[in-house]
């Protein structure tokens, strides 16, 4: 997994590049020695916090945490909050270390073919460039994949997830605009069947959570697939834009009702957003970030890892020095 | 749109409710949940400060009014902020002397530029304008399209080079092609990419210079966070754009970010997009929407759907039958008829004040309701419209079955008549305000 590893630091310094400069420098900045610590100085960090999109209830329980701590700890200047509020924003992100992630992101579960993976989500955050990328990593890791093209509504958006299956080189599945969703599912599973395919992606039509039709779609699809395979979804990520305020909360609650979300993709996490939205989604609803789109390439799709995410984000350079670097990992 | 924001609202002028005047202690608990339910909304964090700071100031050193109660006031001065933020009188598209008036679309990606090109067009042939689109994203797969399909969708031509690689010559050929043909309006669709991407910032600052819009117009997406300030800012340092789009707020977004842009960057929204469907693109009003925002309710709109529908004859007819109390289950038909002109009876209950959008959002009004009470009531006799009192069960029957209906929904009809009346009569006696929002917020329907 050398490949791996080696490729995941070097893209994910690149995609949160903007999240560093805007959350850790803010924090360097703030939590400088021998500042003491008063009001000024929490309500700058609840500030940088906030505008990080953390949400108010979440920081409002960081902050109440830290003073708690400090109470107990008796501390006196800035800097000795840096650490504490990296193991907050740890524990928010990793539900309190419920959240695990695998050596292998793209390994599947034995006895499970294909296994089944379902990406909705609202319109524009990229859900069909998030399937090909996940075509792609997956057919990189020896897998055969299908792509299933089960957005029959958008103008075009069919040559556009053919374009993805095509650089990804996988098989895809689709059916006229305007065709079933539900029938372009089964389609897909069932050729998958045939094919002996290990990984289905569904590429689903962008949908707001409060549109109820469409959310009815949503779960008729989950209903009909179960009709050929019992137990799919094996996985529904749920897609949110990095940025996303507090809606995406909303997005979380509403989606879920009808499909049962297993994990977050952020994509577009190399604009100028922070993403911090995703802290509040793991500490609220108990929804683990699986992958962050930080890029438009085909390979710019990284698993996510919340201790590497932290760490990155508060990694000891950061506060040392004016330019943040993550020392490249020389595997062989 | 902005349900969760008009029910934190709501839930605030409670607080104030009953107190005597406006006093600091009263005053700064209201600021602090003004503060949490604009955050919770998105609203950028140093636009709401500012907010909060201001009507803080206003609130306390606001002159004790004799004639309004605490409450009122503090909602006046809320209002008043955010019309304020939201930027004063409503703004349209500037056209230019000479035709075509060209007008560019930049934005992010995903923030639905494409269908707003496409929106926009369709809402300028209401107008009698003849648009002319150009096809400028040449990055996303299918962009071009996408745009292709909408626009004969809508039946407005869309111009594209195939396989030219070169934005800005898409753009000038485009032009150049609209103007020979004398299109009255030129949008062209850029590529949406990240703000920070200078490649991008580059393509359109050189579509800007050798097409020289006319306006420029910069989509948003609503439901995005703290960021939408700084991408607008950016957006706008590089381009100078003239008017925000704000999209997707048929979600349940709580646009926070379009309260939040026009503080920062100083350009006027001018349309939001409400829905899926092509016809779906609005102007933007501020005070309006602080109206609702306010759970004030938007009683211009409302009024103006039902100018549009209503004479005033007619209105003077009905109330003088109000008056009277000789209003019949007649006239009630004919007042739906007229209700169902100005569009679906969901839409129209979220501009009455008072009415807990929050509550409205999860209610399920089908508007096919109206259609079985104007068939129990065109199988009723003139007899029994005038005087239902006469509708003993046998009579019921016949109705049911003429109107292909039940017994039970007769009764029902009947009931809320009768009710109605009632409240007719209190109403023209000058009690107005509770029994008007209970009825309003849970307006039984028929199934």
């Amino acid at each position: 997994m050398g490949f791996f590893d080696k490729f995941k630091i070097s893209r994910l310094k690149e995609g949160l590049a903007k999240t560093q400069e805007n959350l850790v420098r803010k924090f360097t900045r703030i939590l400088h020695r021998s500042r003491k610590i008063d009001d000024e100085l929490m309500g700058e960090i609840e500030e940088t916090l906030l505008l990080a999109d953390v949400g108010f209830a979440t920081t409002e329980q960081i902050m109440k945490n830290i003073v708690d701590e400090m109470a107990k700890m008796h501390w006196t200047d800035a800097s000795e909050l840096r650490d504490e509020l990296r193991k907050e924003i740890t524990k928010a992100l990793t539900h309190n270390g419920e959240f695990k992630i695998s050596d292998d992101p793209f390994a599947l579960p034995a006895h499970t073919k294909p296994y089944v993976i379902l990406v909705i989500g609202v319109n524009g955050v990229g859900k069909t460039t998030t399937v090909g990328k996940l075509a792609y990593n997956y057919r990189n890791s020896g897998k055969k994949v299908v792509i299933g093209a089960a957005d029959t509504f958008r103008a075009a958006a069919n040559s556009q997830l053919e374009v993805w299956a095509e650089r990804a080189g996988v098989d895809i599945i689709q059916q006229h605009h305007g065709a079933d969703p539900s029938a372009v599912a089964y389609d897909t599973i069932q050729s998958a069947i045939a094919k002996n395919a290990d990984v289905v992606l569904i590429d689903t039509a962008g949908r707001l959570h409060n549109k109820t039709h469409l959310m009815a779609e949503l779960e008729k699809m989950t209903r009909v697939m179960r009709k050929l395979m019992p137990d799919t979804p094996h996985e529904v990520l749920l897609a949110l834009d990095a940025t996303t305020g507090q809606n995406a909360l909303q997005q979380a609650k509403e989606f879920s009702k009808v499909a049962p979300i297993t994990g977050l993709i952020l994509t577009k996490l190399d604009g100028t957003a922070k993403g911090g939205v995703v802290i509040a989604l793991a500490n609220e609803m108990k929804m683990p970030v699986k992958y962050i789109g930080v890029g438009e390439q085909i390979d710019d799709l990284q698993p996510f890892d919340p201790q590497e995410f932290s760490k990155a984000l508060f990694g000891e350079e950061a506060f040392r020095g004016e330019e943040y670097t993550v020392e490249e990992e020389t595997q062989a | 749109m902005f349900e969760d924001l008009s029910s934190k609202f709501e839930g605030l002028y409670k607080k104030i409710r009953g107190q005597a005047r406006l006093s600091e202690s009263n005053v700064n608990e209201a600021v602090r949940e003004v503060r949490r339910a604009l955050l919770d909304a998105d609203v950028n964090y140093k636009v709401a400060k500012k907010f909060v700071d201001d009507v803080q100031s206003k609130a306390l050193g606001a002159e004790v009014l004799k004639s309004v109660n605490p409450e009122q006031q503090f909602i006046k001065i809320l209002y008043d902020e955010l019309v304020a933020m939201m930027g004063g009188p409503a703004e349209d598209i500037q056209f230019a002397q000479e035709l075509p008036t060209i007008l560019m679309v930049c934005g992010l990606q995903g923030s639905g530029k494409t269908t707003f090109t496409a929106k926009l067009a369709n809402l300028l042939k209401t107008r009698n304008k003849r648009a002319f689109l150009i096809a400028a994203d040449i990055y996303r797969p299918a962009a071009i399209e996408q745009l292709q399909l909408l626009g004969s969708q809508i039946d407005v031509p869309v111009f594209t080079i195939p396989g030219e690689r070169n934005a800005v010559k898409i753009a000038s050929e485009g032009v150049r092609e609209a103007r020979s043909k004398g299109f009255d309006v030129v949008i062209i669709d850029t590529a949406g990419r990240l703000s920070i991407d200078e490649v991008m910032m580059k393509e359109v600052s050189d579509i800007k210079a050798t097409v020289k819009p006319h306006e420029i117009l910069f989509v948003c997406d609503a439901m995005t966070g703290q960021d939408a300030v700084n991408t607008a800012k950016t957006f706008h340092d590089h381009l100078k754009f003239d008017g925000v789009v704000l999209t997707k707020l048929d979600g349940d977004a709580r646009g926070g970010a379009a309260l939040s842009i026009r503080s920062v960057v100083e350009e006027p929204i001018k349309f939001i997009s409400t829905g899926e469907k092509l016809d779906a693109l609005e102007a933007f009003y501020p005070d309006r929407m602080a109206s609702r925002i306010l759970g004030m309710g938007d009683i211009v709109t409302l009024v103006e759907k039902a100018q549009a529908q209503i004479s005033n004859e007619d209105a003077q007819a009905v109330e003088e039958k109000l008056r009277k109390n000789e209003f019949t289950l007649d006239d009630f038909r004919d007042q739906l008829k007229q209700i169902k002109k100005m569009g679906s009876i969901k839409d129209l209950i979220g501009y009455i004040p008072g009415i807990n959008q929050a509550a409205l959002k999860d209610a399920n009004i089908n508007d096919k309701s109206f259609d079985r009470i104007e068939a129990i009531i065109t199988s009723m006799t003139l007899d029994e419209r005038r005087y239902p009192q006469v509708l003993n069960a046998s009579r019921r029957e016949r109705i049911a079955k003429g109107s292909g209906t039940s017994v039970v929904e007769i009764n029902r009809l009947i009931k809320q008549f009768t009710e109605m009346q009632k409240m007719m009569k209190k109403l023209s006696k000058g009690k107005v305000s509770k029994q008007m929002r209970d009825m309003m917020a849970n307006i039984p329907m028929p199934q």
